[in-house]
């Protein structure tokens, strides 16, 4: 009766490391033959990992990511209208689900903390069969579930991610970020703000104490330093802060006349909504006015900002009032699914699941190492954003990145950002060695068996 | 082994409910609609037992003296940082890792220890929430270069590891027991049933049998009688001519071992460490483990905290497509409403349902589940008067 | 010197939301005995006073307007209040835009329920039990009411502004001689500050010169005698129980235009607030409200540039630091009695 059967799950790895062990041990392939990598997807079916954040302050963003992976595995599966597939430029993906196996997902809370985001995954991993993880709101989470995948051997497709260490010194060969990051954000801004605020301005920063504010103080610091401004200060804010008015009360007497306030989510929320109680948005310093600046925006934590982002600059990843035919074929789909239109969170997530699908049928194969094998330099375009290159060296997208204004005269909840430039792709795009991105190498991929 | 029967007892029940988890915690077929109730996955069996650790230290301290220590997740947390970082440096063998762990925590645990004990009651409370909250600010702002802030650390492809290296070991990145990969599972597949059985998991196991034997051993030692003497009235104590102090120190700095052991293990079985698990609710997390499963008691603090492991990694995961899934055999008005009901406490209603259970069961079980575990038992004696002694299971320390 | 002076008005105002918290908490640690860990959900769910209110004032209704498409291009549907068709557009928006203040109205009796409710439903039971119980109790209760909040209003903050007339700043550097500029202070932090005040005075004068608050006192020292003396002390502690929840309540209906409210705003000051309890000393009122006082402005000083540059970090465990140091130089708090939650 006892029908003992070796398995795919959490063997020791071939290949890159397993030569070099002391004690070698059996390496058991799946008992059907299969290719040799975790998690092979078996019978007529495939299951995505979809790891968001439920509970905790992003949850709101947690749930439009997970909106748009079902609008995704509906399009996979040749239900509802297709979206982004017909107008993807790889035509890979025939609606049969992935190499005509149906995909099914399973779901699970990253909480935003590290260590709940890798039980989730893990256990999406060990428990459900997983052959790709994706998903999250914050670098910390990215990450740390970046470092499992390596590890586990299968894909991760990272979601909202904006620090530079995720395809910087913190890159793994098994992970993926469509999303941009602080130095294009830097880039994509400092022309903008030149040509609207001149280039003889005096800026304080005030910056979230870790690492994504970090890098985002670095990045907007430099490209706006490279233009004619000077730094006046920087102001590093505890995560926890909810108050910040002893922050900006002391920003009028320092001289500066532009604030930059790297801060996302509840901290840009609120940051925002102090320095604008205090008027500052209503004054005048060294005879010109004075200015607020945000590097990265989401329209969900522009809602909560409400009237305070009129009129103040910041970039973004991707929003739905683009035009291009993609855009257009995804607002559309995800607009009659849900009755709102898609945030940026959602668009990357629903993108990162088409890209990893295609990759797999023009791999021929769910190995990781096909898959990354398939993406590394992919050009593609019909996604949103124009044409995008996932570049070899470090798994980053490079793409068009927007530069974003708060709307004067919003017609509705959503229409909050209005697009002021589209920054072409050349300017964004960096040497793979760069300063900001030094220190991390990729290593090799990983399958899992 | 030094222990009285009853002890030893419940000490190979224990023992047997570790060996067998595997089967215990997976009784539905896989693929069946209830398979989402599983837990006998490796890494939630690795955090159950790792957790349990973590709580019959913080019982230790807790359930014999009555300190009310809040801010125990620190040490948890330097334990994790320094096995990290042994793994980075020396080798990814977990055996220094764990061992440093412990170390570095108690050291971290005697100057916290020394200081908060100066007061008692919630001003101690307070005080160790200080030193908590203050670790994990720290190690998500300033302290970047040592902790990795908001990224944490993992083991690199480039750290020296220097024992691997002059050792010639390996250069996997893995953590390992002397070659033995924490990550090897074993599949016994019984019909439609699928039975893991992982090293990491067994390795955990029996530093947790450890643990628990030890604790036992404090429980019933003089030791143990002096903490209880603290706890019921400190002043009397040191009316007799006693300085309670370096007892209550001693139980503190070993239950800061603990935390330090359970973090180092964390690493051992999942490479990375982040400054979350310093935050104030990781701490308010091991209170509630042990007071839900039974302040004193010797099983308590391990069954709460596998409930709130279990609750967390179980409940959370289950979605509405699941819901339809498991609703869809009823009539569709019937499916609705249910689907309608049920949603709000599963998926990203999780925190809803903890908080309800957590107070059912402080309203219902002063004496947290080993009250009810007690309870269920007297309802069974009842009708057996003959057999009136408690069993050894359910009876709390005190 | 200004910057100083801008500094303390920054304490005031962060320490008059804390003063009110902890204010609260101590009254119901003081007079009940017990510890409550949902005192946080309780600030919140004022917050959500002022956002239930102002979603009541908005209740609309859909009109179509031709001339204008929605993102997926079908005829944008208009929201327009029903409080213009009652008094007009230009009535029903000053009643909108003074919706804030408008709530303190519906927040106490609202609170004051919430409190009666939590009471006599829950609280109470627990009396005699330890206050680890106390504390895991209250703790899963905030669970519950934060989730519930979430469940209806999401995670994301939600904006809701101080009407007109209280935006923007006051120059208060001009008037003290200073130039324009380097002392501006927002209006409506001021009406926080002068708000908190007064309940504060209001609280302690309704202890100290009323009949009520004096048998409240008489009950705090020792409640048993009092009620041998024939007084029904539960009832008048069930009373001061739905006081200090409208105390909180009115705190966060006051707190939202400062930052846009959420459902975990309440955890956010929970342990702050209890830091300040301790350090002004369990069971002082006046302990808890100078603490408050005390922490928001050294808080606000170790967030000053100048002081960041010679100890980075400072500004992450200012709060804590100090509380050590207090704990650690006055057993009992700045102005705690012994004995209290010493065992």
């Amino acid at each position: 009766m006892s029908n003992m059967k070796l398995t795919r799950r959490g063997l020791i790895k071939t290949g890159a490391v397993a030569g070099a062990t002391g004690l070698a041990l059996p390496t058991y392939l799946r008992a059907d033959g299969h290719a040799g990598f975790l998690n092979a997807p078996q019978g007529s079916t495939v299951t995505l990992g979809f790891n968001v954040p439920q509970s905790g302050p992003y949850a709101d963003e947690g749930a439009d990511e997970l909106r748009a992976y079902e609008l995704a595995v509906e399009h996979l599966n040749g239900e509802g209208d297709g979206g982004m597939m017909n107008t993807f430029t790889s035509k890979a993906l025939q609606g049969n689900g992935i190499l005509g196996k149906k995909v099914e997902y399973v779901t699970g809370d990253t909480q935003t903390k590290s260590d709940a985001a890798r039980a989730s995954a893990k256990s999406m991993i060990e428990k459900d069969g997983a052959i790709m993880i994706t998903g999250g709101s914050s670098s910390g989470v990215a990450v740390a579930v970046q470092a499992l995948c390596q590890e586990a051997g299968v894909i991760f497709m990272a979601g909202l991610t904006h620090s530079n260490d995720t395809t910087g010194k913190d890159k793994r060969a098994n992970g993926f970020r469509h999303f941009f990051n602080s130095y294009m954000s830097g880039a994509a801004l400092a022309p903008v703000l030149q040509a609207a605020y001149g280039s003889d301005r005096k800026a304080y920063h005030l910056t979230a104490d870790y690492n994504w504010g970090y890098t985002t103080e670095e990045a907007v610091r430099t490209s706006t330093e490279a233009m004619g401004w000077e730094t006046v200060n920087t102001v590093l804010t505890p995560l926890t802060q909810t108050d910040f008015s002893s922050y900006i009360a002391p920003v009028l007497q320092s001289g500066a006349d532009v604030l930059v306030l790297n801060h996302y989510g509840g901290n840009m929320v609120n940051s925002l909504t102090n320095a604008v109680q205090f008027g500052l948005r209503d004054k005048q310093v060294n005879g010109k006015n004075f200015e607020i600046v945000v590097p990265l925006y989401s329209r969900l934590m522009a809602k909560g900002a409400g009237a305070n982002v009129k009129g103040i600059f910041g970039s973004t990843n991707w929003h739905w009032s683009l035009q291009d035919e993609g855009s257009k074929a995804f607002v559309k789909s995800f607009g009659t699914k849900y009755g709102f239109p898609p945030s940026q969170a959602a668009h990357t997530c629903y993108v990162q699941a088409l890209l990893y699908a295609d990759a797999v049928e023009r791999a021929g194969t769910f190995n990781p190492c096909g898959v990354v094998e398939a993406l590394e330099g992919f050009e593609f375009d019909g996604m949103g954003n124009g044409p995008t290159l996932y570049r070899a060296e470090d798994h980053q997208c490079f793409k068009d990145v927007l530069v974003v204004k708060g709307k004067e005269e919003p017609t509705s909840e959503f229409d909050l950002l209005e697009i002021v430039e589209v920054t072409p792709v050349e300017q964004v795009t960096y040497a793979p060695d760069h300063p900001q991105f030094a220190g991390g190498s990729l290593g090799t991929c990983n399958p899992g068996a | 082994m030094g222990l009285n029967k009853k002890d030893f007892t419940l000490l190979l029940i224990v023992a047997i409910l570790c060996l067998f988890a595997p089967f215990i915690l997976n009784p539905f077929p896989e693929g069946s609609a209830l398979a989402q109730f599983n837990a006998g996955y490796p890494d939630l069996m690795q955090r159950l037992v790792i957790f349990g650790i973590f709580a019959i230290g913080f019982n230790i301290l807790f359930g014999l003296t009555g300190y009310l220590s809040f801010g125990h997740a620190a040490f948890l947390g330097v334990g994790s940082y320094a096995a990290i970082w042994m793994m980075k440096l020396l080798t990814m063998n977990v055996i220094p890792a764990i061992v440093v762990s412990v170390l570095v925590a108690g050291v971290f645990s005697l100057l916290v220890g020394w200081i908060s004990l100066r007061r008692s009651g919630i001003y101690f409370s307070i005080l160790t929430l200080a030193f908590a909250q203050m670790s994990y600010s720290l190690a998500y702002s300033v302290l970047t270069p040592i902790t990795g802030g908001e990224t944490g650390l993992q083991p690199k492809v480039d750290d020296p590891r220097i024992l691997d290296r002059v050792l010639e070991i390996s250069t996997s990145q893995r953590a390992n027991l002397f070659g033995l990969d924490m990550n090897t599972s074993h599949v016994v597949r019984l019909g439609d049933w699928a039975f893991t059985f992982n090293a990491g998991y067994y390795l955990a196991a029996i530093v947790m049998l450890v643990a628990f034997y030890i604790s036992i051993r404090i429980f019933r030692s003089p030791f143990g009688m002096m903490l209880r003497a603290v706890k019921s009235n400190q002043q009397r104590l040191n009316y007799t001519g006693l300085n309670s102090k370096p007892y209550t120190l001693a139980a503190f700095v070993i239950s800061g071992m603990y935390a330090g052991l359970a973090g180092g293990l964390l690493v051992a079985m999942d490479t990375q460490v982040g400054a979350e698990r310093m935050f104030w609710t990781a701490s308010g997390e091991v209170v509630l483990m042990t007071i839900l499963g039974g302040a004193g008691t010797l099983i308590g603090p391990v069954l709460g905290a596998g409930f709130i492991k279990y609750m967390e990694n179980i409940v959370s995961k289950i979605n509405k497509s699941i819901l339809e899934q498991w609703f869809a055999f009823m009539p569709d008005g019937i499916e609705d409403l249910l689907i309608t009901l049920v949603y709000p406490f599963i998926g990203k209603g999780w925190h809803l349902t903890l908080g309800i259970l957590f107070m059912l069961v402080v309203i219902f079980l002063p004496g947290g589940l080993v009250e009810g575990g007690q309870r269920v038992g007297r309802l069974f004696k009842r009708k057996k008067p003959a057999d009136d002694k408690p069993d050894g299971k359910t009876t709390p320390a005190e | 010197m200004d910057a100083i002076i801008l500094q303390i008005l920054n304490g005031l105002d962060k320490g008059s939301a804390y003063a009110l918290i902890a204010l609260g908490l101590t009254l119901i640690f003081g007079t009940l005995g017990v510890v409550n860990f949902a005192h946080g959900a309780l600030f919140m769910i004022g917050a959500f006073c002022a956002v239930t209110l102002s979603r009541i004032l908005t209740l609309s209704h859909e009109v179509i307007d031709e001339t204008k498409t929605d993102f997926l291009g079908n005829p944008l549907k208009v929201d327009v209040p029903y409080i213009y068709d009652i008094f007009g557009q230009a009535t029903g928006d000053v009643i909108i835009d003074w919706a804030v203040p408008i709530s303190i109205l519906f927040a106490i009796p609202v609170m004051v329920g919430i409190g009666f409710a939590m009471e006599r439903g829950l609280i109470k039971h627990f009396y005699k039990r330890p206050h680890a119980d106390q504390i895991l109790v209250t703790f899963g209760l905030a669970i519950v009411l934060q989730e519930i909040i979430k469940y209806f209003y999401g995670a994301n903050p939600i904006p809701t502004p101080a009407p007109d007339a209280f935006r923007g700043s006051f120059d208060f550097g001009a008037m003290l001689g200073f130039d324009p500029n380097t002392i501006i202070y927002p209006y409506w932090r001021l009406v926080y500050f002068a708000f908190a005040a007064v309940i504060i005075g209001a609280v302690f004068a309704f202890l100290q010169f009323t009949t009520f608050g004096m048998v409240v006192r008489a009950g705090m020292a020792d409640r048993e005698t009092v009620g041998l003396l024939g007084i029904n002390i539960d009832k008048r502690f069930t009373i001061m129980f739905g006081i200090a929840a409208a105390v909180a309540g009115l705190a966060g209906v006051m707190y939202t235009p400062i930052n846009s409210p959420n459902y975990h705003m309440g955890m956010d000051f929970l342990v702050l607030s209890f830091v300040v309890v301790v350090v002004g000393g369990m069971g002082s009122l006046s302990g808890a409200v100078l603490a408050g006082f005390l922490l928001g402005i050294l808080e606000s000083f170790a967030s000053m540039a100048i002081v960041l540059e010679t100890l980075p970090g400072i500004n992450q465990i200012i709060i804590y630091l100090v509380a050590i140091i207090i704990l650690l130089t006055r057993p009992r708090g700045l102005m705690g009695r012994k004995g209290v939650m010493e065992e």
